[in-house]
């Protein structure tokens, strides 16, 4: 089947102005030739910390940001060239559910109006039709009626993002981005949450980028799951090939690092050194050649080709490139 | 037996708002040993952080009040010290590090300068040595390049390289007792991995004990002797580390471990607990839990179960696990590591 | 529809209590509004409870001091000047809500669509806006008002320019941190245009803090119509307008004080009735106070 997304080599670069006549002094490479695709029903996990751009490449999926080189395909037509009519319909499809319960919801409107007005505002329905849809989309996401005619502050962090996911879902769309959904709510809730979500799919067949910097969390609820450092892919696999075999030395130390709530198995958790670099200064060759425990001289010059080592398993790392003279060798472990 | 280095008990704190008494904080027993790590669990507003402020007396009053309770520290009751001794306390014998590093630094004075401050305030050195000091904490904690760092300002570095100065900075002055309040939720996953480790070597090295407050129960498992649970103002279970996640007993513990997803398995969908936390404004009589306790039963609405040891230094508070009568119950909880 | 009502609303209406109850705690709060209560309710029952009808001319009464047939003793036509100051204050409250709402609407509008859109249009709202803030507002109004003919409602459009660009910038500000919440973006996904995002997102979300400056805003503008009325280019005779009165009874300052010195005090009462109710409810409004 083909994709209901398709990301092809994005690009996006925020300018950072300074010196005395606010010119552009650099760039901040948020985004450096990403790839990627999301089939029918497929959730597609990403993973990262800090500064490694995943946020972005979720706002450059849905044209919320303008991207700088690339094309977002959906249903093979590039979206990123729409402007205003002709977008407008596109984003009944694609919907995002943002990660902070504060600041997603607005304050001063009624949920029923929070929730309705895209349907409002793209012509889809009026009046009593609004009332009912959204009645049923409430129920649907696990909340009463009766909380049409409430305000956000009256909830709590997980009602708010069951109705910031009621309000991207009301429209019918074919594709959600999560952007840290339940990073901010507590362990309980966040179940309650993530239960939601899977269920969701299992029932209308959509197709998610589940984005976080939880590992568990992610492999909870995605079906592949691509590994971001630096603005760049650096591992994608389907989810047990990424935890059983790990590629890449980044994704090794990610997975190393998270505590397992389990006292008898401890682990060393500072496995990597250094800071998570900016990415104003983006180092030369591969990206993460700083802080690589197995980095070669290739490394610092030469940026690495993401090469599939393993059916639907892909990964950016010149341990696992073709050159490599016992390249053979090394695709096995 | 040896007396316990911090031992908190029948701790009350309230906080008196237009909306009403909030009951923050009911009857909290606890204890920490010298050289243990005694980790603090619990989901939002169960009070963690209102007990680590109280133990050095930082609850703002108005509006919160510690209403009942003593924390007796190396023998003496905190809460009726003077300011004088108070202040010795604060900083050199018990050391605070937070969350934030980003606001618990000042941003208009260097590193250095707020380091030697510490440590000039409470070792009484002159200027010189207290670098010399820092110099010396800083490389404990592994910072990369002690010296520059100094006369560096907190914006200038990184959430993780703040913290690790923090630590520092807190450390220091070789404080007996250090409370940390969720440090590393802040940070990226493997600058929380170095973070920790850092931590746990330094805090190992001077013999300090620490009292480690986070909601994340990985963070918990790798770095805690002894773990408390906490749920809406109480201590609901307090055990050896191993012995709460091999052997969970009240069911606040078992839903929430049971609601971790796994990084080391796959589930279809994760137990959860029904229902939310009651606002401590007019909390349930009795059990808190008890109206999301899929196992209550006629007491539990009515009597507020006291904390019994069911097995050597594992205590709960549930009617499912009588225990022992509390008076002998408040002497053995907390002698796990000896007894 | 009222049970609808109530129940969408039920949390504006518990809101407003609550703010009502911090009003009535506040003791400078209090003052101000019993002022401008009294004043309201003088402009209000004017037509009632004056004595006489404030434009009647009695010959025979001219310049009488205050007495009890004439509290606040007659002008020199023989107009009984308690009424006259009753009707006054129907003026003055008038203008002051009419100004309040036209430059309130206007320059919120433009403070919103400024913020909201940015770059090229904020900055050539905003360079307008400077230009007319860089005049001092009576002279400006002044300048208007001659240049539109002397008229009460010209003196209330001249008053109305002058004091857009206070909310303007006003409105700009908060709309500048209102763009950035998330559920600014969520509304931008759902395919919302930018106009239907200012006015039912932006503007809700100004609505406390252009209150409060419409409360400050009154108290100017009451002062700066009666200023226009002095110089004769706002309300013409024989309307009773406050500054009128001055204007005219400055001449008989010295030996009927009654004439200038009953309107004057009107003015300032007011004037200060509004500023410090404002003052309080700004306070009171305040996110981080009210908790």
């Amino acid at each position: 089947m083909p994709p209901v997304i398709e990301a092809i080599d994005l690009v996006k670069y925020f300018p950072i102005y300074g010196g005395l006549f606010g010119r552009k002094v650099e760039y901040l490479k948020a985004v450096d030739s990403v790839s990627l695709a999301i089939h029918p029903g497929e959730t597609l996990g990403l993973v990262g910390e800090s500064g490694c751009g995943k946020t972005t490449v979720g706002y450059l999926l849905l044209n919320l940001l303008q991207c700088d080189r690339g094309q977002v395909l959906h249903h093979g037509v590039d979206i990123t060239r729409l402007r205003g009519n002709a977008l407008r319909k596109v984003r009944r499809n694609l919907q995002i559910v943002f990660q902070d319960p504060q600041s997603s919801l607005d304050p001063r409107m009624l949920i029923k109006k929070t929730v309705g007005y895209p349907l409002e505002v793209n012509g889809l329905a009026r009046g009593s039709e609004v009332v009912s849809r959204v009645k049923r989309i409430l129920a649907e996401v696990g909340l009463d009626e009766d909380h049409m005619y409430r305000y956000p502050h009256e909830f709590s962090g997980g009602q708010r993002q069951r109705i910031g996911i009621a309000r991207a879902l009301i429209t019918g769309p074919e594709f959600i981005v999560f952007d840290e959904p339940t990073s901010a709510l507590d362990v309980s809730v966040q179940a309650q949450i993530l239960n939601l979500i899977k269920e969701l799919q299992a029932r209308h067949g959509y197709s998610y980028l589940f984005i976080s910097h939880n590992l568990s969390v992610v492999r909870h609820v995605s079906h592949r799951i691509a590994v971001m450092y630096l603005g760049t892919i650096v591992e994608a696999a389907p989810r047990a090939a990424l935890f059983e075999r790990p590629r890449h030395p980044y994704t090794r130390a990610l997975l190393a690092s998270v505590p397992e709530p389990n006292p008898q198995r401890r682990h060393v958790l500072g496995v990597l050194s250094g800071d998570v670099p900016s990415p104003v200064n983006v180092p030369t060759g591969c990206r993460f050649h700083p802080r690589c425990a197995e980095a070669m001289e290739k490394c610092r010059s030469v940026a690495p080709v993401s090469l599939e080592v393993a059916p639907g398993h892909s990964v950016a790392c010149h341990l696992y490139g073709p050159s490599e003279s016992d390249g053979g060798t090394r695709r096995q472990r | 037996m040896a007396e316990p280095l911090l031992s908190i008990r029948n701790l009350s704190v309230q906080f008196f708002t237009y909306q009403g008494v909030v009951r923050a904080l009911e009857g909290i027993d606890l204890m920490i040993q010298r050289g243990e790590i005694l980790g603090l669990v619990g989901e939002t507003g169960c009070g963690k952080s209102v007990l680590a402020r109280s133990i050095l007396r930082l609850v703002p009053d108005p509006p919160g009040k510690i209403t009942q309770g003593e924390i007796r520290f190396k023998g003496e009751d905190i809460l009726r010290v003077n300011g004088k001794r108070l202040r010795e306390i604060r900083g050199n014998e018990i050391s605070m590090i937070f969350q934030e590093p980003m606001s618990s630094l000042n941003p208009v004075f260097t590193i250095g300068n707020q380091m030697a401050e510490v440590v000039i305030l409470h070792q009484r050195v002159k200027r010189d040595r207290a670098r010399a000091i820092c110099l010396e904490m800083l490389s404990q904690v592994k910072m990369p390049d002690p010296d520059r760092v100094l006369s560096k300002y907190p914006h200038e570095l990184s959430g993780g390289m703040k913290q690790r100065a923090m630590i520092a900075m807190e450390l220091s002055c070789r404080p007996a007792l250090l409370i940390a309040d969720e440090p590393t939720t802040a940070l990226d996953v493997t600058v929380q991995g170095q973070v920790l480790t850092i931590l746990d070597d330094l805090v190992r090295r001077i013999g300090a004990s620490v009292l480690f407050i986070s909601h994340d129960l990985g963070v918990i498992a790798q770095l805690c002797d002894r773990v408390s649970v906490m749920y809406a103002g109480r201590v609901v279970e307090t055990a050896p580390v191993e012995a709460l996640f091999a052997r969970p007993r009240h069911p606040y513990t078992v839903g929430l471990l049971q609601a971790i997803p796994s990084m080391h398995e796959e589930r279809d969908s994760l137990m959860t607990i029904p229902g939310v936390v009651p606002r401590l404004i007019d909390p349930p009589p009795g059990c808190r839990f008890a109206p999301r306790c899929a196992k209550r039963f006629e007491p539990c609405d009515r009597v507020v179960p006291p904390l019994s040891e069911v097995e050597t230094g594992h205590a709960v508070a549930c009617h499912l696990y009588p225990g022992a009568p509390e008076d002998a119950t408040r002497k053995s909880v907390g002698a796990g590591e000896d007894g | 529809m009222w049970d609808t009502f109530r129940k969408e609303r039920a949390w504006q209406i518990k809101e407003f209590f609550f703010t009502l109850r911090l009003l009535r705690q506040n003791p400078s709060a209090v003052a101000g509004f019993l002022i401008i209560a009294l004043v309201t309710l003088m402009a209000l029952a004017a037509a009632f409870v004056a004595p006489y009808d404030p434009i009647r001319i009695s010959l025979g009464e001219r310049l009488r001091p205050p007495s009890a047939a004439h509290l606040f003793g007659t002008d020199e036509l023989g107009r009984d000047i308690l009424s006259r100051v009753m009707y006054g204050a129907q003026i003055s409250l008038r203008i002051g809500v009419l100004v309040v709402v036209i430059a309130g609407g206007c320059g919120a509008l433009l403070g919103a669509i400024s913020g909201y859109l940015g770059r090229r249009v904020d900055n050539l709202i905003m360079r307008v806006m400077d230009v007319i803030l860089s005049f001092p507002p009576l002279v400006l109004a002044l300048a208007l008002a001659a240049a539109m003919g002397p008229s009460l409602n010209n003196a209330i459009l001249a008053v109305a320019f002058v004091m857009i660009p206070k909310f303007a910038r006003l409105v700009r500000g908060e709309a500048l941190s209102v763009k950035e919440k998330q559920f600014i973006t969520a509304a931008r996904a759902s395919g919302a245009k930018s106009l239907w995002i200012i006015l039912n997102h932006i503007l809700p979300n100004c609505v406390s803090s252009v209150i409060v400056l419409s409360t400050l805003i009154l108290g100017e503008t009451i002062l700066i119509a009666a200023s226009l009325s002095f110089i004769g280019l706002g309300a013409q005779p024989p309307t009773p307008e406050w500054g009128a009165m001055i204007s005219v009874g400055r001449k008989f300052l010295l030996d009927q004080w009654w004439y200038a010195t009953f309107p004057g005090l009107f003015i300032l009462v007011t004037v200060i009735g509004f500023n410090i109710f404002g003052d309080a409810l700004r306070d009171i409004l305040d996110p981080r106070i009210r908790r």
